[in-house]
């Protein structure tokens, strides 16, 4: 057990390592002299030299990198080319409200697909399960940003009930703040919801036809205890899974989301971001979100392996 | 599905077609799912939409007209008109184009260098395979859209630009899937048996195990194309796709976001173009995986 977890936080430390030389390459190639872009657009030739001297930009790459690094261990991400603020502020404000609305999404995906996925497991091939399969087939194919302009279309613009755009903060307002955030979260939590319903599904299936239940069924427990005491706990091992692989995919969805629905958080600042060109900002984001997603993974894996001893003991059971 | 369910999947999708009843099985496969039929049918006439599209449109998708701007559905224009007079029915079956173009090619580009990493990863094992498979980590740890808007950003907007970003975006999935699929196949006694014979690498990849994960990898592509096709439209909607006037459903969809109150029908046809494309591919796909895959769901 031990030996597993050493070995999965090795791979991840490699992974962070490669993923910051990735990003620090990638924002190096963006078309541009960032030295220019610092130095703002009326300074002169010797202006720009200054700027590039005073932060490094004429040295060798890998010297650059390692100051970066060396900075970015430390909590510096730089600041902001526009508002000269530090990135780690920046992303501090903007990050609560990105996880308000995972949370909020998160909700509702698990509130809708996990019951579904169950009626439709155990109702199976009957109209619940066509209706089901149906509706997670629809959720994942509609375009979630489609989905959000509909939803403006009919609740804001046609019958007026909820605001279009913009976001209160929840101390200042729960109610105003529930009311900007519910079609949002909405919108990211069905493309969830329907890749949690089928994984419900198809594991529920593949449980209800283990030796256990039908053992349990014989020894004559009603079919509701079996559903819940038995079934559903063990079907749930491999949805956590895909939840934490779903992170990724929750992340991207928040990025168009906010941007439709006008709400500032960490989504709409990568996209701000590189549309402004404020490079230690890009770098800063980018940098965050695949380590926050290389940390979750290992999460996942670790209460995986928790979760179902097989794994742990067996050790080998996990590919690559 | 995850790429190591997938694998499995596959194995047990190995049991040797019996040649001369393969078609009449995938007739009785494809009556029994009338859903999927339907879908690869509306898929086709997709293709047929964007093969054709310069005589099915009937108008020129670029034509801007003062007198028509922002007017509703009507019979000259079934779609109504955009907010600078030109038919959104045009420009929405010109539309089709550009995206089936986003959608096949960015996954025939992950596929091309997805599956030889894959393949090489999980044949010589060892250090390359480690190599390899650090690098898709850190590749696979960059959310898929996140990173193609960071590549896009690199090499500047335009479709192909968006094309290739997509198509690197769902690589590191291909490497994944095809090496874990590579590892299952290669421990079959028939590998082994072929490589006693005297079989080079070369000839045990592409003669014996290749054509026993080409059908898992097919599954896989009906899976990403959809995806790939609403991510160029986000990529798009979000001004890093295809630029204006070029006809995309996302650009169209950009735009209509400002005229919500006024031209709600600018809003409907693409996003329902783009919803129906790729309600028929997954529907379309569901068959073809049932069809490739005996497992029963």
């Amino acid at each position: 057990m031990l030996d597993f977890l050493v070995q999965r936080a090795a791979i991840s430390v490699v992974t962070l390592f490669v993923i910051s030389m990735v990003v620090f390459t990638g924002v190096r190639m963006i078309p541009g002299d960032p030295a220019r872009v610092l130095a703002g657009t009326d300074a002169d030739a010797a202006g720009v030299e200054a700027i590039r001297e005073k932060y490094g930009l004429g040295d060798p790459i890998p010297l650059q990198y390692l100051r970066w690094v060396a900075l970015a261990l430390r909590g510096d991400l730089g600041h902001s080319i526009r508002t000269h603020e530090s990135v780690i502020h920046v992303v501090g404000m903007k990050l609560p409200i990105t996880i308000e609305l995972a949370f909020l999404s998160l909700l509702i995906a698990v509130g809708i697909a996990i019951p579904a996925g169950v009626l439709a497991a155990v109702r199976r091939n009957t109209i619940w399960d066509v209706l089901a399969s149906g509706a997670s087939l629809g959720g994942v194919s509609i375009p979630n940003f489609w989905l959000g302009i509909m939803l403006i279309l009919f609740f804001s613009v046609q019958l007026g009930w909820l605001p279009a755009s913009g976001f209160v903060p929840i101390w200042e307002s729960p109610l105003d703040n529930l009311k900007r955030m519910i079609m949002p979260a909405f919108v990211l939590g069905t493309a969830l919801a329907a890749v949690l319903m089928r994984q419900t599904r198809n594991s529920m299936i593949e449980v209800m036809s283990a030796d256990y239940i039908r053992t349990a069924y014989s020894k004559g427990l009603a079919g509701r205890v079996v559903v819940f005491r038995h079934a559903i706990r063990n079907s749930l091992i491999p949805v956590v899974t895909i939840l934490g692989l779903q992170m990724g995919a929750l992340m991207s969805g928040a990025v168009v989301t906010e941007q439709i629905f006008v709400v500032p958080g960490f989504g709409r600042l990568i996209v701000e971001s590189v549309f402004t060109r404020d490079y230690p900002l890009v770098q800063g984001v980018v940098l965050i979100t695949a380590s926050s997603y290389v940390l979750i993974n290992l999460l996942v894996d670790v209460s995986y392996s928790l979760l179902n001893p097989r794994i742990r003991i067996g050790g080998t059971a996990r590919e690559s | 599905m995850s790429p190591s369910a997938t694998a499995s999947t596959a194995l047990q999708a190995q049991a040797p077609p019996r040649e001369p009843r393969r078609l009449p099985r995938a007739w009785r496969q494809a009556r029994r799912r009338p859903a999927s039929v339907v879908g690869a049918a509306i898929v086709l006439l997709f293709v047929a939409t964007a093969i054709g599209a310069p005589w099915i449109a009937g108008a020129d998708p670029m034509q801007t007209d003062w007198k028509l701007v922002r007017k509703a559905p009507s019979l000259a224009h079934p779609f109504g008109t955009d907010d600078l007079g030109r038919d959104t029915f045009a420009r929405v079956v010109w539309g089709t184009r550009i995206s089936m173009q986003a959608g096949v090619f960015s996954i025939v580009l992950a596929i091309a260098v997805g599956v030889p990493l894959g393949l090489v990863a999980g044949f010589y094992r060892g250090a390359l395979d480690q190599t390899i498979m650090r690098l898709t980590d850190a590749w696979l740890a960059f959310p898929f859209l996140i990173l193609a808007i960071g590549l896009v950003t690199i090499m500047g907007p335009s479709l192909t630009n968006a094309t290739v970003a997509i198509g690197l975006g769902a690589t590191p999935t291909y490497i994944r899937l095809t090496r874990g699929l590579v590892l299952a196949t290669a421990a079959e006694d028939y590998v082994q048996g072929a490589r006693a014979l005297g079989a080079g690498d070369l000839r045990l990849m592409s003669r014996h195990v290749l054509p026993n994960i080409v059908s898992s990898l097919m599954v896989q592509a009906t899976i990403s194309i959809p995806i790939a096709i609403i991510a160029e439209a986000v990529l798009s909607f979000l001004g890093l796709g295809v630029q204006p006037p070029a006809p995309s459903w996302g650009t169209m969809l950009n735009t209509a976001q400002q005229f919500l109150e006024t031209a709600p029908w600018m809003a409907w046809w693409p996003g329902l173009a783009i919803f129906s494309l790729t309600l028929s591919f997954n529907l379309a796909g569901d068959g073809l995986r049932d069809l490739l895959d005996p497992r029963d769901y």
